[in-house]
């Protein structure tokens, strides 16, 4: 593999922009091929699948093997709220191989010193969330439990489609929500995109253990759901 | 440290702009029960370093020792690895399953 490629792979992921590598295996020629090229590829066919699976794969090409390496952008999670909760959900989910950024415009709580090493934006939603450019590869966590601050980020989590998208509260602190939600103009069966109240049913008490069901419900929606994946794709 | 898939091959990139000899490990098949998915990279240098896995462990030191005669050659293999034969005590997949692995020269 020439530097440049491996460059130009890394550039791509950098960007958040799905990007495909083939590999002869015979020759060890490779090329890199961007979703826009995929219809004037040879391998259009097996690039286009691969691509909507997310998925790398080896495939044949009249005598030859060839390796379809599929990158797409890494998992993100984007948190407003930088509360309890959050101390332990973000070093989970960076472990867990998610990029994670928490958006506080409060702050007292918006601390490096209670979120070390984490992507903290001590700033409103409305700011950030235009630079943040949420995706089908983005999960959103409202955490706030205050609308002003929470209510905005819903709406553009729902608008970029995000793969997941879920809010602290309970039923009835949700019911309100929609309300509000719905007097924007949101559709219903948009809406029931939320997940609320928040996390997997674990019974968790503690802020970790909120952490751990939340984080299990996001992954459960990023590998079980390929059609957030397709829609970004 | 943990790394994931993109800090493998951000650590190529580096490590291959320093100067090092580098080689990328890609699991380009499975069969049967294999312990990390096709697509999964190894990368590693010419002292031996390595950053990755492609087995969880099992053939990572069989794959280094290749990845070094890749780098002095230049020219890709493709390494197979099946169950491991506990008589023989080879190289092999503990959870009885097979992988193919490509190996590469960063040039």
């Amino acid at each position: 593999m020439e530097l440049a490629v491996l460059e130009a792979l890394n550039a791509e992921r950098a960007a958040r922009r799905a990007t495909l590598l083939v590999t002869e295996l015979g020759s060890g020629r490779q090329r890199v091929v961007r979703p826009d090229a995929i219809a004037g590829d040879p391998l259009a066919e097996q690039l286009t699948e691969a691509l909507r699976t997310g998925r790398s794969r080896l495939v044949e090409h009249g005598d030859a093997r060839v390796f379809l390496t599929v990158q797409v952008p890494s998992p993100r999670l984007v948190i407003t709220g930088a509360v309890h909760i959050s101390q332990a959900l973000a070093p989970m989910a960076a472990s867990a191989g998610f990029d994670v950024i928490i958006i506080d415009p409060r702050t007292a709580f918006a601390t490096p010193e209670r979120f070390p090493a984490i992507d903290l934006r001590a700033a409103w939603p409305d700011r950030v969330l235009p630079e943040l450019r949420l995706d089908g590869f983005t999960a959103f966590a409202a955490l706030t439990h205050d609308p002003k601050i929470d209510d905005p980020a819903l709406v553009e989590a729902l608008a970029r489609e995000c793969f997941y998208i879920g809010a602290l509260g309970s039923r009835k602190t949700h019911a309100a929500r929609l309300e509000r939600l719905a007097a924007t103009g949101i559709p219903r069966e948009a809406l029931a995109r939320i997940h609320a109240p928040i996390g997997l049913d674990i019974g968790a008490v503690s802020p970790a253990e909120i952490a751990v069901a939340i984080l299990g419900e996001v992954i459960a929606d990023l590998r079980r759901r390929a059609p957030a994946r397709e829609r970004a794709a | 440290m943990y790394a994931r898939e993109e800090d493998v091959l951000e650590a190529a990139a580096r490590w291959r702009r320093e100067g090092r000899g580098v080689a990328l490990a890609t699991v380009i098949e499975t069969w049967g029960s294999a312990p990390r998915p096709v697509g999964s990279h190894l990368a590693i240098d010419g002292e031996g370093n390595f950053l990755g896995s492609v087995s969880g462990g099992c053939v990572e030191g069989a794959v280094v020792a290749e990845a070094a005669e890749v780098i002095a050659q230049g020219t890709p293999r493709l390494l197979e690895f099946g169950v491991a034969d506990a008589t023989a005590w080879q190289v092999g997949l503990s959870c009885g399953g097979r992988i193919a692995v490509y190996v590469e020269k960063v040039a």
